[in-house]
């Protein structure tokens, strides 16, 4: 498939040659290719933007070009640059992006030192723009009780594998497992060990604060070449189409189920309810989450999960008369 | 995309960063190439120019060289534009990928790009390969609401927007001076000053339905000096202490969600232990307990096994 040409500003056209020339500069020289990675555009781009640069001209009064470089051999050299020659300033956008990310960073317990410093650099050097990034704040759930968190760090510096006892809510079960750790994922403002499990011989994720205990083994972890990542940017769950597919209608109490629960569909039905549909591999946690809610939700399908709720509520009740 | 404009907005930049002096317009208009004959145009087209200039972050200074001047010029201070010496070690840079990459798909991804290509710019060699300290935190903006209330907050100007809270079947209009954007597991929050309420509210950004409109000037909202946006948050999403005691039977091997905060565990009746455990209060822990449906009876508090009962009549109703 061929990418439309991308359309792009002056302004932001400008805010990469101001970026161009001093990345050249202070390298003192660069290959075209690499430097075109670098800015994520395409070699010809590149050399358009050089070319650009190399033809200001100004007369001040009588005409005169202010920049001197040149590409050959696909060697960028900078020989004049004038006022250029540094970059421009982090904006108030940039600056936050960074430091709120490195500040939540800092919040995972581990070795803290090098997200410290940086921090510190990032805010001298930003000045006054890193002002606004403090009405941003970042707080994660980092359950260390026991020093889990610290645990898997080391052991993935370590590169040794781990036996978890792990809590499963949707089933009631306290399952053993041995895993080789992978990366700490902190998506959604919890904490993940990634890991390939040896039960499942496939690549899991554990919510940390369900892991009701952890060991770290004197064996090395030995994660399958072929394990893959989980795609954190597309969201850690993915349903599938063989799933099955859940209705619900919940109240405006239960509103916060359909934010919570990645859904297909959320429909608005009157006085403030809801229609949600999403799926699940398993629909044990439904029936439990059915209860929960009482009169403020509604399993609507399919029908085999619509009797097992109120068979469970019916067996639950019975225990009360 | 106008490669002459680009190619205008780089010389005014240039020659504004070499001048010490104040240049008008009209020294602007005979040093670069490519501006209009007609007077009225070229005024536009300036206008146009700087603003631009200043959305990109660069600092234009307005003034003139001396008292006598009637006509205001313009330059731009190095000390101002330059991005101040940086050096990072290695470990420092590897954090930095790690940073980066936390706004990926979100509203920020842009910003954290544009600062990386900065600091790069500014000397730092970062390779992505060798950062691999195990550890990939990320951020997501899926709330429409969250661009305009962090413009809002940075450039300190109030909002107005519609807001259904939780439990309500219709949404408000609220006029807020933001102080703050806050992110608690997971879940992006506004707070500051209600204006109608006349006092300091907190309000989920999912919640807030449709656009978010800027409702005053840059500069109009002052954030009271001892505000803590991150306290105000924590105490919006307070949970009260755990200090009731609620005495269970959960049948053996189940309820693990349960056994694992209790505060004793002894055999019941055949088949079954009794669980005595903390709680902070009772529509919370009922909706645990629930959780558990036939795997878990209340003896005490009756408040709370009221609460149960209410929620397994709720299901049946």
């Amino acid at each position: 498939m061929t990418q439309p040409p991308r359309m792009v500003t002056s302004a932001e056209r400008l805010r990469r040659l101001l970026a161009l020339v001093p990345y050249v500069v202070s390298r003192k020289s660069v290959g075209l290719a690499e430097t075109a990675v670098a800015f994520g555009v395409s070699e010809r781009e590149l050399v358009d933007d050089l070319n650009l640069v190399w033809c200001v001209e100004l007369s001040s009064p009588d005409p005169y070009c202010p920049i001197d470089l040149s590409y050959e051999g696909g060697e960028i050299v900078v020989s004049q640059a004038e006022s250029i020659a540094r970059p421009l300033r982090l904006t108030a956008d940039e600056a936050s992006a960074l430091l709120v990310a490195l500040r939540m960073l800092s919040e995972v317990p581990g070795d803290r030192s090098a997200t410290s410093r940086l921090i510190a650099k990032l805010e001298a050097a930003a000045g006054e723009a890193a002002a606004a990034s403090a009405q941003v704040a970042v707080q994660i759930e980092v359950p260390n009780e026991d020093g889990v968190a610290q645990q898997i760090r080391s052991a993935l510096a370590a590169g040794r594998r781990l036996h978890l006892r792990y809590y499963v809510p949707g089933r009631d079960e306290a399952t053993e497992r041995d895993v080789d750790p992978m990366r700490l994922l902190v998506v959604e403002g919890r904490t993940y060990l990634e890991a390939w499990c040896l039960l499942a011989e496939g690549v899991r994720l554990f919510r940390l604060d369900r892991v009701l205990s952890l060991e770290v083994l004197d064996v090395p972890s030995a994660v399958p070449e072929d394990a893959e990542h989980v795609d954190v940017d597309q969201g850690l769950f993915r349903p599938s189409d063989s799933d099955v597919l859940v209705t619900l209608e919940l109240s405006a109490e239960a509103r916060w189920v359909a934010e919570y629960y990645p859904c297909e569909s959320v429909t608005e039905l009157a006085d403030g309810w809801l229609r949600a549909a999403l799926r699940t591999p398993d629909t044990r946690w439904v029936r439990r989450l059915a209860l929960r809610l009482g009169e403020d939700g509604r399993v609507t399908g399919p029908p085999e999960l619509v009797s097992a709720v109120r068979q469970d509520a019916a067996a639950a009740l019975a225990l009360y008369a | 995309m106008s490669k002459r404009r680009t190619e205008r907005l780089l010389s005014i930049v240039v020659l504004l960063l070499s001048t010490r002096r104040y240049l008008t317009a009209d020294q602007i208009r005979a040093a670069v190439h490519g501006y209009p004959e007609p007077y009225d145009t070229f005024k536009r087209m300036f206008e146009r120019d700087k603003d631009e200039l200043r959305d990109l972050g660069i600092p234009l200074e307005v003034g003139v060289n001396s008292p006598l001047d009637d006509e205001p010029g313009y330059r731009i201070r190095r000390q101002d534009y330059e991005l101040p010496e940086i050096t990072l070690e290695a470990d420092e840079a590897a954090v930095l990928g790690i940073a980066a990459r936390v706004w990926q798909s979100a509203e920020f991804a842009g910003a954290a790009a544009g600062a990386l290509l900065k600091l790069r710019a500014a000397g730092m060699e970062d390779d992505d390969a060798a950062a691999a300290p195990g550890i990939e935190p990320r951020l997501r903006t899926p709330e429409p609401a969250f661009g305009p209330l962090w413009e809002a907050v940075r450039d300190r100007r109030p909002v107005t927007f519609s807001y259904r809270a939780q439990g309500r079947s219709d949404a408000q209009r609220r006029e807020v001076e933001p102080w703050g954007v806050v992110n608690r597991r997971g879940r992006w929050y506004v707070a500051g000053h209600d204006r109608a309420r006349n006092a300091t509210r907190v309000f989920r950004l999912s919640r807030i339905e449709g656009p978010v409109r800027m409702a005053g000037r840059p500069g109009s909202v002052t954030v009271p000096g001892d505000a803590d946006v991150r306290e105000l948050v924590r105490d919006w999403d307070w949970s009260p202490p755990r200090d009731h005691t609620a005495v269970l039977r959960v049948r053996d091997g189940a309820g693990l969600g349960l056994r694992r905060y209790a505060l004793s565990t002894e055999p019941d009746v055949p088949g079954w232990d009794r669980v005595t455990a903390r709680f902070g209060d009772v529509p919370w822990y009922a909706d645990h307990v629930a959780w558990y449906g036939p795997d878990v009876v209340v003896l005490d508090p009756p408040d709370l096994r009221e609460a149960v009962i209410a929620r397994l009549k709720g299901v049946l109703a």
